[in-house]
């Protein structure tokens, strides 16, 4: 058992902080773990993540001829870790990263991986996902998009919902009904989707934050071409899950960054905040509450590494996986209510009030946050996943 | 990077794993539990054999020469098993032997000990004292025949099974004291944890010869202490295992409504939350086990988090485990509160959680800890 580098790893380690401590940009401050970055930051971040691309620190594992660096999971860990040493800002793209590129990677023809991956780590395309519907939340497999051939198209009607970042993406990847008669899962199918294309409408919904950072998307016969169905016809389902695994997988080792970042932050914040004329940190109740924040956080990493290790070598992720989105979720949550509590009467102020703490940045975590155990599967659903796939109990419907 | 058990851990766990499933099976850690000692010599035999009482001791000194990643996953095996036999004890004096004893004391004692053939306990905490860790207030006469020692040690795990004690007096210093030397006294105590037995032992004049202090000082004993909290935390992951695995294996089975209970949510995702506080536990006893073998600088902040996320999950674990299996898990007749009880004790030992947390806050909080490493 052991963290130890070969010396191309250690090489790639000394190169990524050697880069980022020129690169970071310093006016960024960043603070909170949300994966979907606020809408003001958008343009930072979409150059932040241009210069990563320009750097090659962004699809670390991706196969070098759709774009990426052709390494391996131990490199995508290393560089999640200073990142999160040097405190650099998010990636905009992020769906398109997390997601959609490692899933034409896997099911694309030629054609698809030469023409979308590379696009999506320089952030010169922007990508959303339409998977969830008014109707269609948890039980993601009883959506109504419907996509109906003619000649070499399909003609897409339906709604999505909740389709974060929407509003300034290119791309979609679109899950829509083409075979009703089918049984649910067998009956659906993967696309493609330009964003720009005449019929797709996009209206944002405002969420508690007060941001708009995801959107209401209508279909009103919208033309997609046959080659932009990815995977086959009907097996929508399969290429789905694949999404959904690699959401797990890439974007762990970026949340696990993320929530390093936040728990500096908030030990730092605690240390300068005094409450009834003590220092937080003197308190005894919230040096207990901040040491198992720590110690989650430090465990979290470990069952990471361990998830890593299953994948070197060639298997698939084990119960550790599951464990670390759950321990994410949960782990954030309570950082961002513990920033909070420090913070006392202040709590109520916002972004815009001379007297918030640190411009009004945990307010935003806080109410951001409640969001993490819903998105990306909620954390009921996971628990059922755990339950049924992990520990093979009976399911009840 | 490797960050998971080498084949040959994965060889003993598997070994461990089996010995102790047809050793040590229900009825017969029921029987141990029972008895007036506590203590099965035959299955200690038996141990000694495999080499587990030198496991992670000096070859030098006839142990196995292992790491404690190989001592964490034979510790979880025990937990696993809720083997009742005085191993933990019996390392953590080892260890104290290794790194603070003489040549000529560990010649005498941790040659036989790492052999199985002597048994050796620590004996740290005082009798009426808060019970502190790392914190002894027993003071000993210097005579001219050796060091007197009069007071009380409490909360000895295995006392009535070992062959010496290593008493620790308040300079933080370790004597050797046989059980059976003039003056001890082991009186058992009724502990909750039925599989492994607690005890007084009174001194009353009590000699320790000059020859019997170990030459280490107080600063000497972190790392052994450190080790003793790996171990233990590794234990209650074991536990907190065979509680989740109990637990689904009741929830297929159990029928009410018509249906397996395992198909009810409330029921599986308690099974759900115990698998990850088992998952996260054994994470952070191998990152403290990692470090006690790579990176010992790292060890006192990594073996707290462990010790304290495993002393929570340890006794969590199958608490949830007994609401998982109903009134049949409330029963004496269940094995399940042997599990409970075993948790329950290791959170308090070494440490609890919130002494640890503590700790892990003053590293934290001062800025001292960098962040990862790794």
């Amino acid at each position: 058992m052991d963290f130890a580098l070969t010396p191309d790893q250690q090489a790639f380690r000394e190169r990524v902080r050697a880069w980022l401590e020129a690169n970071v940009p310093p006016e960024w401050t960043s603070l909170g773990s949300t994966e979907v970055p606020r809408a003001a930051a958008y343009e930072l971040i979409r150059r932040w993540q241009g210069k990563l691309f320009e750097g090659g620190f962004i699809g670390v594992t991706w196969p070098r001829e759709y774009g990426g660096q052709g390494l391996t999971f131990v490199e995508e860990m290393i560089l999640h870790e200073e990142m999160a040493l040097q405190k650099a800002p998010p990636i905009l793209n992020i769906l398109g990263v997390g997601m959609a590129g490692p899933t034409i990677i896997a099911y694309g023809t030629e054609e698809q991986k030469k023409r979308y991956p590379a696009k999506i780590l320089s952030c010169e395309e922007i990508w959303c996902q339409g998977y969830s519907e008014p109707n269609s939340g948890s039980d993601l497999a009883s959506l109504q998009t419907r996509a109906v051939k003619d000649g070499d198209h399909y003609v897409i009607n339906g709604q999505k919902v909740w389709t974060s970042l929407a509003h300034v993406a290119d791309w979609m990847m679109l899950l829509a009904r083409t075979d009703p008669s089918a049984p649910r899962h067998k009956g659906l199918t993967y696309f493609l989707l330009d964003m720009h294309a005449p019929g797709v409408t996009v209206k944002p919904l405002k969420q508690i934050t007060g941001d708009a950072e995801f959107n209401e998307v209508f279909f009103d016969n919208v033309r997609v071409h046959e080659r932009q169905v990815l995977g086959e016809v009907n097996s929508g389902w399969a290429v789905g899950v694949t999404t959904l695994m690699f959401e797990r997988l890439a974007l762990g080792f970026g949340l696990q960054a993320r929530l390093r970042i936040a728990l500096e932050s908030l030990l730092d914040m605690a240390r300068r905040v005094e409450k009834t004329g003590r220092a937080v940190t003197k308190d005894p109740v919230m040096r207990q509450k901040l040491a198992q924040l720590w110690i989650d956080t430090e465990a979290l990493k470990y069952t990471g590494a361990r998830g890593v290790t299953r994948l070197l070598r060639g298997e698939l992720p084990g119960p550790e996986a599951s464990a670390g989105k759950m321990g994410w979720v949960e782990t954030n949550q309570r950082l961002q209510e513990i920033a909070m509590e420090i913070e006392g009467p202040y709590s109520q102020l916002a972004k815009g009030s001379d007297r918030a703490i640190d411009g009004g940045v945990w307010q935003y975590g806080f109410l951001r946050s409640r969001a993490n155990s819903i998105e990306g599967g909620t954390t009921d659903i996971l628990k059922n996943i755990i339950a049924e796939r992990v520990l093979g109990l009976p399911r009840l419907r | 990077m490797y960050f998971d058990l080498t084949d040959e851990q994965q060889a003993i766990k598997s070994t461990a794993n089996g010995f102790l499933a047809s050793r040590f099976k229900s009825e017969r850690v029921r029987e141990i539990a029972a008895s007036d000692s506590g203590f099965d010599e035959a299955g200690w035999r038996e141990m000694a054999e495999l080499g587990w009482a030198g496991l992670a001791l000096p070859e030098e000194w006839g142990g196995q020469g292992l790491g404690i990643v190989d001592l964490a996953v034979l510790f979880e095996e025990m937990g696993y098993a809720l083997a009742p036999s005085p191993l933990l004890s019996n390392t953590i004096a080892g260890l104290a032997l290794a790194v603070a004893g003489s040549d000529e004391q560990r010649e005498r004692w941790l040659r036989p000990l790492a052999a199985g053939e002597l048994r050796g306990a620590p004996a740290l905490l005082d009798a009426g004292s808060s019970a502190v860790p790392l914190r002894f207030e027993l003071e000993g006469e210097q005579t001219g025949d050796g060091l007197v020692l009069n007071g009380e040690k409490t909360l000895v795990m295995d006392a009535a099974s070992a062959d010496f004690f290593l008493v620790a007096t308040a300079d933080g210093r370790r004597h050797i004291v046989e059980r059976d030397a003039d003056g001890v006294t082991v009186k058992p105590e009724e502990s909750i944890d039925l599989t492994r037995r607690l005890s007084s032992i009174k001194l009353d004049g009590v000699t320790v010869a000059p020859e019997n202090t170990l030459p280490g000082a107080a600063a000497d004993y972190l790392p052994v202490f450190h080790r003793a909290c790996v171990a233990l935390a590794a234990e209650s992951t074991g536990v907190a295992q065979r509680a989740l695995e109990m637990s689904v294996a009741y929830a297929k089975d159990r029928q009410q409504f018509g249906r397996p209970i395992g198909a009810y949510q409330a029921v599986s995702h308690r099974c759900a939350q115990m698998l990850l506080e088992t998952e996260n536990s054994r994470s952070a006893v191998y990152g403290a086990a990692w470090a006690a073998d790579a990176e010992p600088e790292s060890l006192p902040l990594a073996a707290s988090m462990a010790k304290a996320y495993a002393a929570d999950a340890g006794w969590r674990v199958p608490d949830m485990a007994i609401q998982v299996h109903g009134g049949i898990g409330f029963t004496w007749e269940h094995d399940l509160h042997f599990f409970l009880k075993r948790g329950r004790a290791n959170a308090a030992s070494f440490g609890d959680a919130k002494w640890h947390r503590e700790r892990v806050a003053d590293a934290v909080l001062a800025g001292e800890t960098a962040p990862a490493s790794a």
